[in-house]
This record gives C-alpha cells, sequence and structure tokens, in this order.
C-alpha cells in the first residue's frame, strides 16, 4: 500500500527560534540526539513506512543538509527502484525565496507529475518522531478524509511552539491555531499531512490562482469547512524541537531509557549518515552516568546527565553535567560545564567554567574557543 | 578493462580451528574485533588507504556471515566501475572443481581473475591479522630493490617464533633462508604472511607447483622455498608497529585487550588511518544513572547499568544492575542480567546470560569462552559452560 504514497519533506519557511544553531544550517540538519540530524526522524519514518520516493524541498542554507543527505544511500534511497531528490527553489529572483511553499510544490510539479503514486504524505523536519505512516495511510483511506493529519495529544511541550486542533465528535477537524491562538486543545498538530496528489495539485493551482501561497495556513486552515481534513492519532514519543529551550530538553529527554528505545526504536531504527568512528573510548578516570555517548569520543573526565556526540574528547578533571556537546567538541581538563550546548567543533580550554539555566541554557555556536 | 599496477589476493578462507566455539558458524576473518569491526576489515582498511582498488578475497570456509559483511565493498570504497571487490569461492569447472587445497592453490585456480586486470605486481596478503601497514610503501620498496618477490617480516619475541615462517636476511636485506614453523627457531624476524610478487614469476611458480604432486600448495611450505632453491631474488620488508595474529583465543582476547591501554599501540581513533567497517546503524550508547564504564570500549546501541571495567562492549550489548564485566570480551547484542559477574572471557554474538550467573573467576588466568546464541542461566555451572 505504501508503495503508493510519495514523501516529501517540506522545509519552505520551517519553523526555527534555535537561534546561533541555525546560523548556518537549516533546521533539518541540526545535530540532535548524539549522532543525528533532525530531519532524519521525518525521512526515516518515510523509509521504514515503505515510501521509495522522497523528495526534500530544501529552502535556505542547506549547504550543510546536502552534505549530509548526500545520494540517500544512508537511507537505502539511491537505488533503481527509490530514490531521494533534494529540491531547493528553482530561481533567479531572490525575492522568490520569501514566497510561500505552494509556490515551491507549484515549481516541483513535476515531481508529483512524473510519478506514478496516488498519495502524498507532506511533513517538516523539526518533529522528532518515529512514525509508521501505513496505519495513517489505511485511516485516511478508511475515513475518506480529503487529508489526515497526523497529530498527538501533548499539553507540555518542553519550550516548543507547534500549531493546535480541535475536532468535532467525530473526529473531524473543526480548527487549527498557531500555537499562539486561543484555541484551548491538547491536540498538536505535527504538520504531516496525506491527501490524494490529485488534491494537493489542485490546492496548489486553485491556491496560487487566488493569490495565496502557504500551503497549511491558507489552503488547508481556510478551507476546513469545505475539505474533510481528520487527525490521526499518534502515541509514540514526539519532540517538537523549534526552540533552543525544546532542543535542550527534548535532547535530556533521550535519557530516559524508555523514550531512547522508543524514539529510536520503534516501529522502525532511525538512520542517519554513517561516520565510521571507533568505539567511545573510556579512560581509566572516567566516571559517566545517565548519559547518552555515540561512538568516537575519548572520555576521560566525568559526564552526567549529558548528550555526547561522534568524536568528542573529554579532557582529564574536566565534569560535563546536563549538557550537550556536538560533534568534536573538545572539553580541556578540570572545565566544568553544566547546561551548555555546544555545537560542533567548539573546543574549551583548560580551567573554563560555563554555567547556563534550565530554560536558557548557554549556547556556543559552531567553531568557537572559549 | 584498464591495467592495475598492483591487485591484492586476500586469503580469507581460514576455518581458525583454534577459535573453538567462535568459528562454528562463521569464518576466521569474519570474527568480531574491537567493538565493532571483524577481523578482516584491517586488512580491506589498508588496502584502500594504500590505494589499492581491487581486491580478490578468496573464501572457502562458512562463508555466509563473511560474504554479507563484505558485500560489493562499498565500506572500503571498492565498489568501483573498473576492479573493486570480487568475492572468489572455489567453484565447478568443465573437469571437475575442488576446494582450494593450499593458499597457493587458491590463487593458481584464480589466475584468470588475476590477468584480467593484467598487473605488475600482486600482493597476497590474509584476513587474519590485526595491523595497520601502507603496502605502497612496501612496494616501492619492491621496485627499488627488483625483487621477484618481497615478504613484510617483523620481530617477534624467541618464544613466539616457532609459531611462524622465520627468516634469515643478509646485511641488504635478501632473504637467505625461510623456514616454516621451525621446532628451533634459528630466528626471530617473523613472516607476517604478506607477499609482493612480480607477477609473470609468480604466475611461473604457481603452475610450477601444481604440476608438482608432493606440494603442499603453500606459500610458506612450497612456493617460498622453491623460489630461494632456484636462488631468486627474495627480499624482506621490515615492518614496524602493532601486528598480531589472532588465530587463538588467548591472542584475539589480547589483541582486544591491547587496544584498551591508556595509549594503544594500534590507534583506533588515528583518523589519518581509519578502519572501515559495515556499520550497526544504532543510536549513541547510553551508560545508565548506576554505570560506572572505566578502560573500556563501548559501542553505540549498548545499554550500561552496571560496572565495566577493561572491556570491550560490541554494538546492541545489554549490562543489566549490578553487574560487574572485567578484562572481557562481549560480542553484539549479547544480553546480560543483573548481579552477573563476567571475568576474562568472550561472550559470542547474540549469547543470553541471565540474572546472578557467575563466568569465569578473578583467580583463574584462562579464558572462558561462551559461543554465539548460548544462553546461560544460574543453573549452569561453570564446568558446563564450554572452555577453549
Amino acid at each position: 500500500m505504501n508503495r503508493n504514497l510519495l514523501g516529501v519533506i517540506n522545509l519552505i519557511h520551517e519553523s526555527d527560534e534555535l537561534e546561533s544553531l541555525t546560523a548556518f544550517r537549516c533546521p533539518a540538519s541540526v545535530p540532535f540526539g548524539s549522532r543525528y540530524r533532525l530531519v532524519d526522524f521525518a525521512l526515516s519514518s518515510m523509509v521504514n513506512s515503505g515510501i521509495s520516493k522522497v523528495a526534500v524541498f530544501a529552502h535556505t542554507k542547506y549547504r550543510s543538509l546536502m552534505d549530509h543527505l548526500g545520494s540517500g544511500r544512508h537511507w537505502d534511497l539511491h537505488h533503481r527502484q527509490s530514490r531521494l531528490f533534494v529540491l531547493p527553489p528553482l530561481t533567479d529572483d531572490g525575492n522568490e525565496v520569501r514566497r510561500g511553499d505552494l509556490f515551491h510544490f507549484y515549481q516541483n510539479r513535476d515531481y508529483f507529475n512524473r510519478s506514478d503514486m496516488d498519495y502524498v504524505v507532506i511533513t517538516r523536519s523539526h518533529m522528532v518522531c518515529n512514525v509508521d505512516f501505513g496505519p495513517v495511510l489505511e485511516q485516511h483511506v478508511e475515513t475518506g478524509a480529503d487529508i489526515t493529519v497526523v497529530c498527538k495529544v501533548q499539553s507540555d511541550l518542553l519550550g516548543g511552539t507547534a500549531r493546535k486542533v480541535s475536532l468535532d465528535g467525530a473526529g473531524r477537524i473543526t480548527g487549527i491555531q498557531d500555537h499562539y491562538g486561543r484555541l484551548d486543545s491538547d491536540l498538536v498538530s505535527m504538520e504531516m499531512y496525506i491527501m490524494r496528489k490529485e488534491l494537493l495539485m489542485e490546492i496548489v493551482d486553485s491556491s496560487l490562482a487566488q493569490g495565496k501561497d502557504h500551503l497549511v495556513r491558507q489552503a488547508i486552515m481556510g478551507r476546513l469547512d469545505e475539505l474533510n481534513v481528520r487527525s490521526y492519532l499518534y502515541d509514540g514519543y514526539l519532540g517538537v524541537v523549534n526552540t533552543v529551550e525544546s532542543y535542550y530538553r527534548n535532547s535530556l529527554e533521550l535519557l530516559r531509557p524508555d523514550v531512547w528505545r522508543s524514539l529510536f526504536f520503534e516501529p522502525g531504527p532511525i538512520f542517519t549518515k554513517v561516520k565510521d568512528e571507533p568505539p567511545a573510548r573510556y579512560c581509566s578516570g572516567a566516571k559517566t552516568s545517565n548519559s547518552l555517548i555515540a561512538n568516537g569520543s575519548i572520555i576521560e573526565g566525568t559526564v552526567v546527565n549529558s548528550i555526547i556526540f561522534r568524536g568528542v574528547h573529554v579532557a582529564k578533571g574536566a565534569v560535563v553535567r546536563n549538557s550537550i556537546v556536538m560533534q568534536n567538541g573538545v572539553i580541556g581538563e578540570n572545565c566544568v560545564l553544566d547546561r551548555v550546548i555546544l555545537d560542533k567543533d567548539v573546543r574549551i580550554e583548560p580551567f573554563r567554567e560555563l554555567r547556563g539555566a534550565e530554560s536558557v541554557p548557554f549556547l556556543a555556536g559552531k567553531r568557537k574557543v572559549i | 578493462m584498464g591495467r592495475k599496477e598492483m591487485i591484492a589476493m586476500l586469503l580469507a578462507g581460514g576455518e581458525g580451528k583454534r577459535l573453538g566455539v567462535l568459528t562454528k558458524d562463521l569464518a576466521k576473518p569474519a570474527v568480531p574485533f574491537g567493538g565493532k569491526y571483524r577481523i578482516i576489515d584491517f586488512t580491506l582498511s589498508n588496502c584502500m588507504h594504500s590505494g589499492i582498488d581491487t581486491v580478490g578475497v578468496l573464501t572457502q570456509y562458512q562463508p555466509l556471515v563473511l560474504n554479507t559483511h563484505l558485500g560489493i565493498g562499498s565500506p572500503w570504497g571498492m565498489d568501483r566501475r573498473d576492479g573493486g571487490m570480487a568475492v572468489l569461492p572455489p567453484y565447478v569447472k568443465q573437469k571437475g572443481g575442488m576446494w582450494y587445497k593450499g593458499t597457493a592453490n587458491a590463487i593458481y585456480q584464480n589466475m584468470g581473475f588475476i590477468d584480467r586486470f593484467d598487473p605488475e605486481y600482486v600482493l597476497v596478503i590474509s584476513g587474519d591479522h590485526i595491523y595497520k601497514m601502507d603496502y605502497d610503501l612496501m612496494l616501492r620498496e619492491h621496485k627499488r630493490t627488483g625483487a621477484d618477490v618481497t615478504i613484510a617480516g617483523i620481530e617477534v619475541g624467541w618464544k613466539e617464533a616457532s609459531r611462524f615462517g622465520v627468516m634469515h636476511v643478509s646485511g641488504d636485506g635478501k632473504i637467505t633462508s625461510f623456514e616454516e614453523k621451525p621446532k628451533v627457531p634459528t630466528s626471530n624476524l617473523a613472516s607476517m604472511g604478506i607477499y609482493i610478487f612480480s607477477w609473470t614469476v609468480l604466475q611461473q611458480y604457481l603452475i610450477r607447483d601444481e604440476a608438482n604432486r608432493l606440494s603442499g600448495n603453500d606459500f610458506g611450505k612450497d612456493i617460498i622455498p622453491a623460489m630461494l632453491q632456484d636462488n631468486m631474488h627474495l627480499h624482506s620488508y621490515q615492518f614496524q608497529g602493532y601486528w598480531k595474529d589472532v588465530g587463538t583465543i588467548e591472542s584475539l582476547w589480547e589483541a582486544n585487550m591491547d587496544l584498551l591501554a591508556e595509549k594503544p599501540a594500534l590507534d583506533l581513533n588515528d583518523r589519518q588511518w581509519r578502519i572501515y567497517s559495515v556499520n550497526p546503524n544504532r543510536p549513541g550508547h547510553v551508560a545508565g544513572p548506576e554505570a560506572d564504564i572505566v578502560s573500556s570500549l563501548v559501542t553505540e546501541g549498548c545499554v550500561v547499568e552496571g560496572r565495566v571495567e577493561r572491556s570491550v562492549l560490541f554494538h546492541g550489548v545489554q549490562c543489566g544492575a549490578n553487574t560487574r564485566i572485567d578484562d572481557s570480551v562481549i560480542m553484539p547484542n549479547v544480553r546480560i542480567g543483573r548481579g552477573v559477574r563476567i571475568y576474562r572471557a568472550i561472550v559470542g554474538e547474540g549469547a543470553i546470560i541471565g540474572d546472578g550467573v557467575t563466568i569465569g573467576s578473578p583467580d583463574v588466568q584462562t579464558i572462558t569462552v561462551i559461543g554465539s546464541d548460548e544462553c546461560v542461566t544460574a543453573s549452569h555451572s561453570l564446568q558446563e559452560v564450554e572452555q577453549p
């Protein structure tokens, strides 16, 4: 059945309050969870659901995303029967980049027209989750909905922001509002939409013809009376990662064994670009507890309640607590880090002390030397 | 097909009898090593770093795991249009096929493969050793001396020497004598089983050796002595660095332990000479709230709740609370319960160790081996556990 489903990861105007984490990369390529990038969750969910063609609508700052995705090999999307299409804006006018996502759907309509699949699933990249789209499509077909939106009941988004959804008694969506709206609902939209390809193409053409160029805000939210838009309830782990606070708090959630297991393994494994790092090396004085540690790291000091990415070196006497250290970070001897997020390639000189607050962790940009 | 200056023939058919239960279902080169690798990864990565892009891998014994691991050679950049990796098992011919009778016969049976690339030199290596070596430097030496064959040698302890082929060399590096596994070694310069032959010379000797019914068709026992007898030019290439034959339980265990030194002789973290392998794609490992891990290697996908000291944990190992693992090698996806004690052991892939089990003893020097997919529960006594 899923052979009939086409994937789109829509990065056009993705919500982003990730501060310096997205200074030179799009949210989709923000490193997360010791060795992943945000896009891996939507992409792996699609692949594990049997989707064989995925388009990534790249928008801005997508250099590192291209490097990460490559040919799609690591997601098994590089075969005759399965492909990954990275489709950046097709424009020679800088102003066009500012136009809404429907304009980009229109520009890439060949991707839809050339495929012989009947259904499309459109997602964003900032929803950290592990979804099987098979049952979503099944429900979509069974209920005869025009559009099915994957939603989750979750009252605390750990500082992330997401649209709220209201339903009528029969499961049809009656309202969708941006996070600051007054709609009182704990049903959160995961920004994942399944619909027939023809409907999408119709939405694209008729919305643009009326001067509307935003898929969700204008074409879907504005036509809830007319279209049968229904929700599918997802009950796995959801992290809405679009603010620094939610990035930090959702990262630390991964230290809960149930979250680690369900997010990374159920229903399928999350794939990412492999790096061929050796196993993590613990030296004689190492002390570690309640932490997530990737390959290639060398731990000589103390690591508590932290996420350590690939190739990180924690030197002797250094203490890393409640922190996230991205790839190739170097923590000098006798440093103390508490509630800190270090982007890639950050180097902390010996004897430094850095501390942040829980909702406002200290954030060091890529390649900083402190 | 373009001409290649040098191609490699990698002998990977070894049964590894001395590794006991560890090689019950797989060939020796496929035995897991060092937390995420298989033994053959070291030789293949060496080929890659030495600029060799064409490798024939000669398989024979239990090839399923090995073949799956090798695939089309992508991890080592050997999925090539010209050349690349070819897995070469023995095959049936018109006049009936036969197994590879010996190391030399394996190459003899694949002369057609080598001829397709019309190489000037052929590197013969095996997939049984742990080391990092630039074969290109050895090739340069081979060309400089104009030898017919260059054999890599390393100085080993006198006690060990009788396990290897040992060589005597003259002052300028010429090999004057070669003795395979002598009872009383007269030299401690051991052959590493790494040969660079000029292809035309090797061809002649392979054909001659095949015609000789008394020959064991082995490089160390037959080909090299025959060349010496003919006064051919045999040269030694002295290798300095870490090299370990991991053909026995003890040496396999030791080689794993060698990686845990504060400054290991073989550095896996060296980014200039990475060892490539098939990546299992697991999330970072979890060190639980009560975990205590020192002097160890831990791979992605592990969940460690207990104490781990001087041990190597492969991917997907689970280690329960109040468990203590010392001086051990735990292969992929082993599940270890709570309150377990493991001392000086090698636990095979997928084994299950139930709550409260004790394996090995802190006072005993022998290494306990648990075979893959074995299930050990508290009712088993130590004696029932298979010993090497």
